[in-house]
């Protein structure tokens, strides 16, 4: 992200910069419950003009977009999802840094209309740090269908905020909250905050802790200093650590004030002034609601179809069964019709290297083109289409909200193993049903607000099937095990979870012992996500994985080319296999013109043979082939040669560059580049490939060390280098064990 | 609701309605639970048990929400004698 978008500032700088703008356009901040329709507000609103980011320092998704009200651009910020404005979670932090100290114009406030109390919640919070607010009552129409209806003047009147209602599927009202956000952030007086009483015992420490910060001048923040004032009494980490900061001796009186207060609480309501805060709260979020500002009229109950398709979904016994035959259907889908564009995007490369061989002279630029830029590429982007397949259906069993039934259902279950059932979804996004990426969902470990299950989920999901594995097992099932593809890749599957979750035990009640967090969740209504919806998340996605390609990988096959293309044989090396060549091809020169077939051929394969021995002589004497050889000793218990060795080490790079290295290390021992076939075709011809080496390879693939970048972001994510270093070396000894005893059963069950 | 007996969130059976008389966490878990809408006076139904009968789904204001046992022990509720 560049320093102009990072800047949309609370401060007034030096270019003229104004509180409330980015880059010239005013800056809305939208906020709102998970679940609320926030997502597709943003969508419909901003369109394909979206930035995806990080927030600085943190892996908590930032979306930025521009949207267009009143004839004028506005800048969209998409805060995360959250319930409450404490410090409960990385997202929490990260909406209350932005609106503290990036101030935007507004905030548009999305609520779920047909929970309103639950919703408001959030909104109350924002009114007390004083952003001038548009609460938009989404959904509107399941709100009216289940009989609700809304006084939003009077709403509108109690919140001193304008109340518009919207339906973000249809579009409905959502010009009408930018304009309105629009208008409110002029207002100076939306700035002051709501003052909500908090009771007598409270409301005078309040008072008292106010007016002394106020006295000292240290709160510099964008919001009034009551609301300071209030998450202090709230016993908030972030907030009284801020404040020792400041001003230790200030910290020390307060501090003194507020146990007073919590020990009289305490020993008169038995509770603390957090849960008195949040009573007085939710009172006047009832108190608002009361005397007709919602009605409902009739019996409908909006969640009656939710139920009954719960009452299957996660029915005890049918449940787990569906869930299983979800995950498996997902499979079926995404390989069957998978195949057909992954044929294509094949196709494409085969004949793009075709024409280069045509066009490049022979030599060391043709085989950096055709060998490792083409064959490389083309490795890669040929798996786009399973990608976008795949987080097609990811999309959809988030949206619907059936993913958060796994959750739930496999909660007990992650539990016993030291985990959450939050771990599923950074589980699942890093490959458990396959497709997923390391990288999202060790980003994902940050819902889990327990460091101990947080490190135990970061550190075993990498074993998931990620979607640069996937052509790893496809290639090998391919040509191994033809006609069972779905069966491999759902042992493959099976083979990431026991193992993530075995290792996450152990590690558990070794090195991360410790107590387990609060797994209250919501499980949202069931929806039909809209196309649109599932259709960006896809693309972000698959451009995710696309410029992950063109980038780290694309280079990885440049670099991986260039170790098995240098050092080149020299002269005096190559001589004795050259001349071996030409002997072979003078006999077949020689043969007489009325030589029978047999004769022919038996002289051309010998020149075959000959040419083959100077490709593998050449490649033995590359960088490449040097390590490989090296480690050959070391890993022919588990059953791969050097090729596969070097493929392994480039691996690590990223795990797509194992096929596309294997690629380039049996078509450079190919005699003509012309008549190379796949590489599918050529593993099949090779003596020294089973089917116990590909179920060794493949499980070596699925457990050993992670990428790079993702070994990169779990270190961010754990905070520490030995975690990376752990990951890499306990990860690839691990994989080792597995794949020697593999191999080695392999060998006894299939000869 | 007045002649009501007080009994733990875990001891309510499936359909059974109840109000929520105390909230006894503290700290991040009571937080959780308050900020997800679950606080003293507020009408909650099971409506669900996941398959090994832990964590415990409950309906309250329009809202579908899943804690597990161990953390329903902190909440107390008042049902209908």
């Amino acid at each position: 992200m560049s320093q102009a978008q990072q800047t949309g500032s609370a401060k007034v700088r030096g270019g003229g910069t104004v509180l409330g703008y980015a880059e010239g356009r005013p800056r809305i901040a939208l906020a709102g419950n998970p679940n609320c329709g926030k997502t597709t507000a943003f969508n419909a609103w901003t369109g394909a003009r979206q930035h995806v980011g990080n927030y600085p320092g943190v892996t908590v998704e930032r979306k930025e977009g521009v949207a267009h009200a009143r004839g004028q651009a506005v800048h969209l910020v998409d805060l995360p999802g959250t319930y409450s404005l404490t410090a409960y979670s990385m997202e929490e932090v990260v909406v209350r840094r932005e609106l503290t100290e990036n101030a935007p114009l507004a905030v548009i406030d999305m609520a779920d209309a047909s929970a309103l109390e639950r919703n408001l919640y959030l909104t109350v919070q924002l009114l007390e740090m004083g952003q001038p607010l548009v609460l938009a009552l989404n959904m509107m129409d399941e709100a009216r269908k289940a009989g609700y209806q809304i006084d939003t003047a009077r709403l509108s009147r109690a919140l001193a905020s304008p109340v518009v209602e919207t339906v973000a599927r249809s579009g409905e009202g959502l010009d009408a909250a930018l304009s309105a956000a629009l208008e409110i952030g002029h207002s100076e007086s939306a700035r002051k905050g709501l003052r909500i009483s908090y009771g007598s015992d409270l409301d005078p420490v309040l008072g008292s802790m106010e007016r002394q910060i106020t006295e000292a001048g240290i709160w510099k923040g964008a919001a009034p200093v009551r609301w300071f004032a209030v998450k202090l009494l709230e016993g908030d980490a972030e907030a009284w650590s801020q404040l020792q900061a400041a001003d230790s001796r200030l910290e020390a009186v307060l501090r003194a004030e507020y146990n007073t207060v919590a020990a009289h609480i305490r020993s008169t309501t038995g509770t603390s002034p957090e849960a008195v805060i949040s009573d007085y709260r939710y009172g006047f979020i009832r108190g608002m609601l009361k005397d007709g500002v919602i009605t409902h009229v009739g019996n409908r109950d909006r969640l009656a179809l939710s139920d009954k398709l719960d009452k299957v979904l996660v029915n005890p016994l049918l449940g787990p069964i569906i869930m299983l035959a979800v995950l498996y259907l997902v499979f079926q889908v995404t390989f069957v019709i998978g195949a057909y564009p992954q044929g294509w995007v094949e196709e494409f490369f085969g004949w793009l290297g075709e024409i280069s061989t045509a066009v490049l002279p022979e030599g060391l630029v043709q085989s950096l083109v055709v060998d490792g830029l083409i064959a490389g590429l083309g490795g890669i982007l040929s798996f786009v289409p399973l990608v976008l397949i795949l987080f097609a259906f990811v999309a959809f069993l988030e949206d619907t909200g059936y993913m958060a039934r796994m959750a739930y259902m496999v909660d007990r279950i992650f539990r016993a193993f030291g985990l959450h059932g939050n771990s599923m979804m950074a589980y699942i996004t890093a490959g458990g049903i396959a497709g997923g990426c390391a990288i999202p969902g060790a980003m994902a470990t940050r819902t889990l607000r327990s460091p101990k299950e947080k490190l135990a989920t970061l550190l075993t999901l990498p074993y998931m099937p990620c979607g640069a594995k996937l052509p790893v097992f496809l290639l090998l099932a391919g040509v191994f095990f033809p006609g069972s593809e779905a069966t491999v890749m759902m042992c493959m599957l099976l083979a990431g979870w026991v193992s993530a979750l075995i290792i996450a035990r152990l590690l558990r009640s070794t090195i991360i012992r410790g107590e387990s967090t609060p797994f209250v969740m919501e499980l949202p209504p069931y929806r039909l996500p809209t196309l649109r919806a599932i259709g960006i998340h896809c693309w972000e996605r698959a451009w995710m994985y696309i410029r992950k390609a063109g980038t780290v990988l694309l280079a990885a096959s440049i670099l991986i080319w260039a170790a098995m293309t240098f050092p080149q044989l020299d002269e005096q090396a190559a001589a004795p296999y050259e001349a071996a060549i030409a002997a072979a091809e003078e006999k077949l020169e020689a043969l007489p013109s009325d030589a029978s077939e047999e004769m022919r051929a038996a002289a051309q394969s010998e020149v075959d043979q000959a040419r083959q021995n100077l490709a593998e002589a050449e490649l033995q004497n590359t960088v490449g082939g040097r390590l490989g050889m090296a480690l050959e000793p070391l890993t022919s218990p588990a059953g791969f040669n050097w090729r596969t060795n070097v493929g392994l080490v480039s691996g690590i790079a990223a795990k797509e560059a194992l096929v596309s290295t294997l690629g380039t290390a049996y078509s450079l021992g190919e005699v003509d580049p012309e008549d190379a076939g796949s590489l599918a075709e050529t593993l099949a011809s090779q003596p020294d490939w089973s089917r116990a080496n590909a179920l060794s390879l493949m499980l070596f693939v699925l457990l050993y060390s992670p990428c790079f970048v993702a070994l990169v972001v779990i270190k961010n994510e754990a905070g520490g280098w030995r975690w990376l270093v752990f990951s890499l070396v306990f990860n690839t000894l691990l994989a080792y064990g597995v794949a020697v005893v593999a191999y080695h059963v392999g060998l006894s069950v299939w000869g | 609701m007045a002649e009501g007996k007080s009994i733990g969130l875990r001891e309510m059976k499936e359909g059974q309605k109840g109000r929520i008389l105390r909230i006894g966490a503290d700290g991040e878990l009571g937080r959780r639970i308050r900020d997800m809408g679950l606080i003293p006076g507020v009408e909650v139904e099971v409506v669900g048990h996941a398959p090994l009968r832990d964590p415990v789904a409950l309906r309250l204001s329009g809202v579908t929400l899943a804690l597990r046992n161990r953390e329903a022990d902190y909440i107390s509720v008042e049902v209908k004698a």
